[in-house]
């Protein structure tokens, strides 16, 4: 089960909505298994179907989580034009275990509606999980240095 | 001769948990291949079949990406660092060709 105080589900959404058309992408770091920041990342690809931290960012990012003992805790995207389900492409690509894969999705038909889902992606299998939002306040950090 | 090689979450069942290890090479190819002789099938992990790096993972020597110093054709020196990381990307194309 993915565990997520509601601003970092709104902030999430809201960074989906604020790309659309292109895929938004980013991460929330966590400490002990609890979510920490929420860091939106830049897609690199400036893409409608595909996303990718820049490879400069990446390094940057993984540097910082080390330095503060963090690990990625969710690993979001959007998916503009289809529903929050991981593609093949997602799969292929996921290598981190332990992190919650969150799909936020901005397909036309939704509307005002927030369509979020989690998964587990462990050696290209692909786990749905519930999301339970809770009111706790998580950390303020925006964007790695 | 001595690089310390940092290891991501994933690939460190090859290496026993250890986030960081010694290896030596005088290019990224040979370090993966001396890496590859302590940590049985690590390298079969970075490098595809058609031998160049995987588009699935960034390695980088002294925070420069090896996609732009030549892969792993870069040359290493003591004391280089080499930073491995899984590429975190995707998205909803089936087809992909940003995926570099």
């Amino acid at each position: 089960m993915l565990e997520i105080p509601q601003a970092l589900y709104d902030a999430m959404v809201a960074h989906a909505r604020r790309d659309h058309p292109d895929e938004a992408c980013g991460v929330i770091t966590g400490v002990g298994g609890r979510p920490a920041r929420l860091l939106e990342m830049e897609n690199a690809a400036r893409s409608p179907t595909f996303y990718e931290f820049d490879s400069a960012a990446l390094l940057a990012l993984y540097r910082d989580m080390d330095d503060r003992d963090e690990e990625p805790y969710v690993i979001y995207h959007s998916h503009t034009a289809t529903e929050a389900y991981p593609s093949r492409t997602d799969i292929a690509y996921a290598s981190e275990p332990g992190a919650h894969y969150v799909l936020v999705s901005t397909r036309e038909e939704l509307g005002d509606a927030a369509e979020l889902r989690s998964y587990r992606i462990v050696d290209g299998e692909v786990t749905e999980e519930p999301v339970r939002v809770t009111d706790e306040n998580p950390g303020t950090g925006r964007s790695p240095a | 001769m001595s690089i310390e090689v940092r290891i991501p979450t994933i690939l460190r069942t090859y290496t026993g948990g250890a986030k960081s290890v010694e290896g030596s090479g005088a290019s990224l190819d040979e370090l993966l291949t001396d890496l590859d002789g302590h940590y049985d099938g690590i390298r079969g992990r970075l490098v595809a079949d058609d031998g160049a790096l995987h588009r699935f993972v960034n390695v980088y020597v002294n925070d420069e990406d090896v996609r732009f110093t030549g892969g792993l054709t870069t040359a290493l020196k003591d004391g280089d660092n080499v930073t491995v990381l899984p590429a975190v990307a995707g998205g909803s194309a089936v087809h992909t060709v940003a995926g570099g």
